[in-house]
């Protein structure tokens, strides 16, 4: 019998991984990629209550979700293009024009 | 039935808005001028409508709310309009004086930079002065009387390139504020002591209604009138607070005859007039206001003896006659004291602006000349009276009115304040003795300037002589108009002994304003007793010493004019301390003035520059600091700031995970 | 059938742990981004065996098929896909304490609470009788009508900034 532990612990897992992702590439695109995995581990955490309480709120949740994932695609990988028009690169350890 | 009062004040607020704001696009002054008047024009013509209304209403106490302004609890304030006798004569007194005023203005202001300037201002004035008079409770008068406040510093301010008109400007501006301090905390102590009795209002009819709920004579009382007193001394320059006038004769003529002589200075005593049953419950109040009045008459015309400026004999003149007026609402005398603001504005306003058309004459001859001589000043003239004819004469009316001959208008409302004094039961014959002296002072300073001016041998530079034209008649028709009130408007308000003589001829103003005063008189005992030929001697009395002033006057300036130079000889430290206003302005300059100069210094240097600089400084010392260490945190790096978001993260959950 | 379910589920899950593993360890990012194209597959089948088949379908078409796409386009117009990348990590020790440090605190959360609330009307049954596509219509255009057109606000600004952003001279 699959319970609703099981798909927790797996988003924990999936998350977790993302995070790590996050964290240590040094490529933007990678990292904007890991920032949609840990995305998608929430979105399953979302389906997994909704369908466990029955409600439907949480799916509609993930469909804000998506949304706003799409929007950010758009805008963070325009940014992307003209951070490399700048520095023919698209390393974060290149971001660091915020630093004192 | 009088739905439509607010007209009257729109009309010069619309002047006011059409010239302030397109005024300098116009730039014709003849439109400017036809706006200006025309607004004013038309308000009085509206005046005049309700205030005929009002003549043939049995009721004669209209309130007309226009809209509500705030509710606070229990209080409700509108802007809301009071037609009653009182008002309606001040309305009447304030529209028709602003539009011969303005009409006068456009001859008189002709060719001045800033010309619609000066035309918004004075149409924003009247516009102030209507909501003073005219406001149904005592926010919507502050609201005017603040307004009128800032008019007269912006027109006494008019010529602000000059250093001493915007000096005075301000002058007026501070000396006005202590009074309006004065009449705030009277207003909020009557609020407060009202409403301990369980009345909230600042309406005027309310309090006059529910005045009886305080204490007669009490403390609460003599607080709250000393209180709007002195808010009246301000307006209304009184001692201690007189000295601006004076100095706000910086300003152009039209304006130092509708504002500081007219209108605006009257403030004071309409507002005593309009809170009539509070100030009778205060006989203490009552008789510090007749003592000032008194005190203020006699000293300011003894000031007007020595001046040279013809407007600043005018000025002085203003501050006395205004002593007259509070010297009647002192004794009780309610219904002279308003007689006298009425006739005050007829003749005062008629002798300033014929000294305006002296000025503007004289200005016209310098200018012509190149020369750069004083055109105000009373020792360049003389023997005018030939070369600007009428002006001359309704000059010379309006004085014989001011120094109180008989049948003229000054004699009737002067010689009721005077036999009030005397025989009223608030009155004492000191009071009496003092205004009489002052009557005849004004006699002879105002025949003194009459005759320095118009009189005698032609003073002025040989060059200028004969270039000194009349005024034209955009000048000489109010002039024409106002000589006319001087002379026939004592008829008003003829006394009651006097009409008698002449079989029952009515005091037809007392008969008018009864609706407002004759119940606190009866209420508080307030009456003249004596006998009518004790009357017909104190008339008899004060002719003569007007007669004698008048006289004394020109037998120095005119069959010996050497006379006035002796007497300074004889006497010179007087003549010295009266010619120098007896310093009253170097007094208050060390009393106060100087004092809060040195405490503002000390201030400055010591309180501002260690303690509040020091802390600001200090401030900034600390943070940057702290910043030059803290922000080593900051890399830039991303990763370093998701590692502390993730790291946040490990933080709360295990919060949750060790609860 | 409980226990074939139960395979199936571990052989899901396997797969997306293993492939979302690919996207954090690979070194050329195209071969990332292919792994996260396989967890979103894995995803959707979860959704499917979740009674939600509509946020299946949709996350194929917009994960799947719209962002990795847009990704991997990205990606060849940087020419980031054949790029040698000598150094592409660092601070491994610290993110992999820190996050293994996360998922331990929320496994120890989820052993200790369990799942729990107030549950709503629709239960697999309802949704198998109704049809998931229609509970979602209902539900958006109903009670979250005003945040879905918001949403579509988001998009516009979105596609905005995204055209400012990318475009040489303004």
């Amino acid at each position: 019998m699959i319970t609703i532990t099981h798909y927790m612990v797996l988003s924990a897992i999936l998350f977790s991984m993302g995070t790590i992702g996050v964290l240590t590439r040094k490529n933007a695109i990678v990292v904007f990629m890991c920032v949609e995995l840990m995305l998608n581990a929430v979105n399953l955490t979302f389906i997994a209550l909704s369908s466990h309480l029955g409600n439907m709120d949480g799916q509609i949740f993930v469909f804000f979700i998506m949304t706003v994932a799409a929007a950010e695609a758009a805008v963070g990988l325009a940014l992307m293009i003209a951070f490399f028009r700048n520095r023919e690169s698209i390393d974060v350890e290149e971001f660091s024009l915020l630093k004192w | 039935m009088y739905d439509k009062l607010w007209l009257i004040p729109l009309f010069p607020f619309l002047g006011f808005l059409i010239n302030g704001l397109l005024g300098k696009k116009i730039k014709n002054e003849k439109v400017i001028g036809a706006i200006g008047t025309l607004a004013i024009f038309s308000s009085f013509i509206v005046s005049c409508k309700y205030f005929l209304q009002l003549l043939g209403d049995s009721q004669k106490v209209h309130e007309v709310i226009v809209a509500s302004w705030m509710t606070v609890a229990p209080l409700q304030v509108d802007w809301g309009f009071l037609l009653d006798p009182l008002s309606g004569l001040m309305m009447m007194n304030v529209t028709g004086l602003s539009t011969l005023i303005h009409l006068y203005s456009i001859g008189y202001m002709h060719g001045e930079e800033g010309y619609y300037r000066f035309f918004a201002y004075l149409n924003l004035f009247t516009f102030a002065m209507l909501m003073l008079v005219m406001g149904n409770n005592a926010l919507v008068m502050f609201v005017g009387w603040e307004g009128v406040g800032l008019c007269s510093y912006l027109l006494i301010g008019y010529y602000f390139e000059k250093k001493s008109a915007s000096d005075a400007g301000k002058k007026a501006f501070v000396v006005n504020r202590v009074g309006d301090f004065g009449f705030l905390l009277g207003l909020f102590t009557l609020f407060w002591s009202l409403g301990q009795k369980g009345v909230w209002t600042i309406r005027f009819t309310e309090i006059s209604a529910n005045v009886h709920l305080l204490e007669n004579g009490g403390l609460i009382v003599t607080i709250v009138t000393l209180c709007f007193f002195l808010g009246a001394t301000g307006k209304s320059a009184q001692i201690p607070l007189y000295t601006w006038l004076p100095d706000a004769m910086e300003g152009p003529t039209p304006v130092s005859a509708l504002i500081h002589a007219a209108t605006m200075v009257t403030a004071g005593v309409y507002m005593i007039g309009r809170m009539n049953g509070l100030f009778a419950m205060a006989p203490d109040t009552m008789m510090v206001i007749a003592i000032v009045g008194g005190a203020t008459a006699l000293f300011a015309a003894t000031i007007g003896l020595a001046q040279n400026d013809i407007k600043r004999v005018l000025a002085y003149s203003t501050v006395s006659q205004l002593g007259y007026m509070f010297l009647a609402m002192g004794v009780g005398a309610f219904t002279a004291g308003i007689f006298h603001l009425l006739t005050h504005a007829f003749f005062k306003a008629c002798l300033f602006l014929g000294s305006g058309s002296v000025i503007h004459g004289m200005h016209h001859a310098f200018h012509h000349a190149h020369l750069h001589d004083d055109p105000q000043d009373m020792r360049n003239m003389g023997g005018l009276r030939k070369k600007m004819p009428i002006t001359f004469v309704t000059f010379l009316l309006s004085t014989l009115a001011i120094a109180g001959i008989p049948f003229f208008s000054g004699f009737f409302s002067k010689d009721e304040i005077l036999w009030w004094a005397f025989a009223s039961t608030r009155g004492h014959w000191a009071l009496w003795l003092v205004g009489a002296i002052a009557a005849g002072l004004t006699a002879f300073y105002m025949f003194r300037l009459v005759f320095m001016t118009f009189f005698g041998a032609q003073k002025t530079d040989a060059r200028a002589k004969d270039h000194i034209p009349e005024s034209p008649l955009v000048i000489t028709l109010p002039l024409m108009i106002l000589a006319a009130l001087a002379t026939f408007g004592g008829l008003l308000g003829v006394p009651h002994v006097l009409g008698n003589l002449v079989g029952h001829f009515p005091n037809k103003l007392e008969h008018f304003l009864a609706p407002i005063f004759e119940h606190t008189q009866h209420l508080h005992h307030i009456e003249a007793h004596g006998s009518a030929s004790t009357e017909f001697s104190f008339m008899a009395i004060s002719v003569a010493i007007a007669v004698l002033g008048i006289s004394v006057a020109w037998v120095m300036y005119c069959k010996n004019p050497q006379l006035p130079g002796k007497i300074v000889a004889k006497v010179p430290k007087l003549h010295k301390a009266i010619f120098n206003k007896w310093y009253i302005d170097e007094l208050y300059d060390a009393l106060f003035v100087n004092p809060t100069k040195r405490l503002g210094t000390l201030l400055w240097q010591v309180f501002d520059v260690r303690l509040v600089d020091g802390l600001v400084n200090g401030v900034a010392l600390v943070v940057r600091g702290t910043g030059r260490v803290l922000r080593h945190t900051q890399t830039g790096y991303t990763h370093n700031y998701a590692m502390s978001m993730v790291l946040g993260v490990v933080v709360i959950l295990a919060i949750y995970v060790f609860n | 059938m409980e226990l074939l379910q139960l395979f199936f589920f571990y052989l899901v899950a396997f797969v997306a742990v293993v492939s979302g593993f690919c996207v954090i360890s690979c070194k050329n990012p195209i071969n990332s981004a292919i792994s996260l194209v396989m967890t979103f597959f894995c995803l959707a089948i979860f959704y499917v065996m979740l009674h939600a088949p509509f946020m299946a379908a949709v996350q194929i078409m917009v994960y799947a098929g719209a962002i990795m796409v847009l990704i991997i386009f990205v990606m060849m117009l940087l020419n980031q896909g054949s790029e040698v990348i000598a150094r592409y990590r660092h601070a491994v020790t610290g993110a992999f304490i820190a996050a293994v440090l996360m998922l331990i605190q929320v496994v120890v959360i989820l052993k200790n609470g369990g799942v729990s609330g107030m549950v709503g009307p629709n239960t697999a049954e309802v949704v198998e009788s109704v049809g998931h596509t229609e509970l979602i219509g209902q539900a958006m255009f109903t009670d979250f009508l005003l945040p879905f057109e918001i949403a579509s606000i988001l998009l516009l600004v979105a596609i905005v900034g995204a055209v400012v952003l990318a475009k040489r001279e303004v």
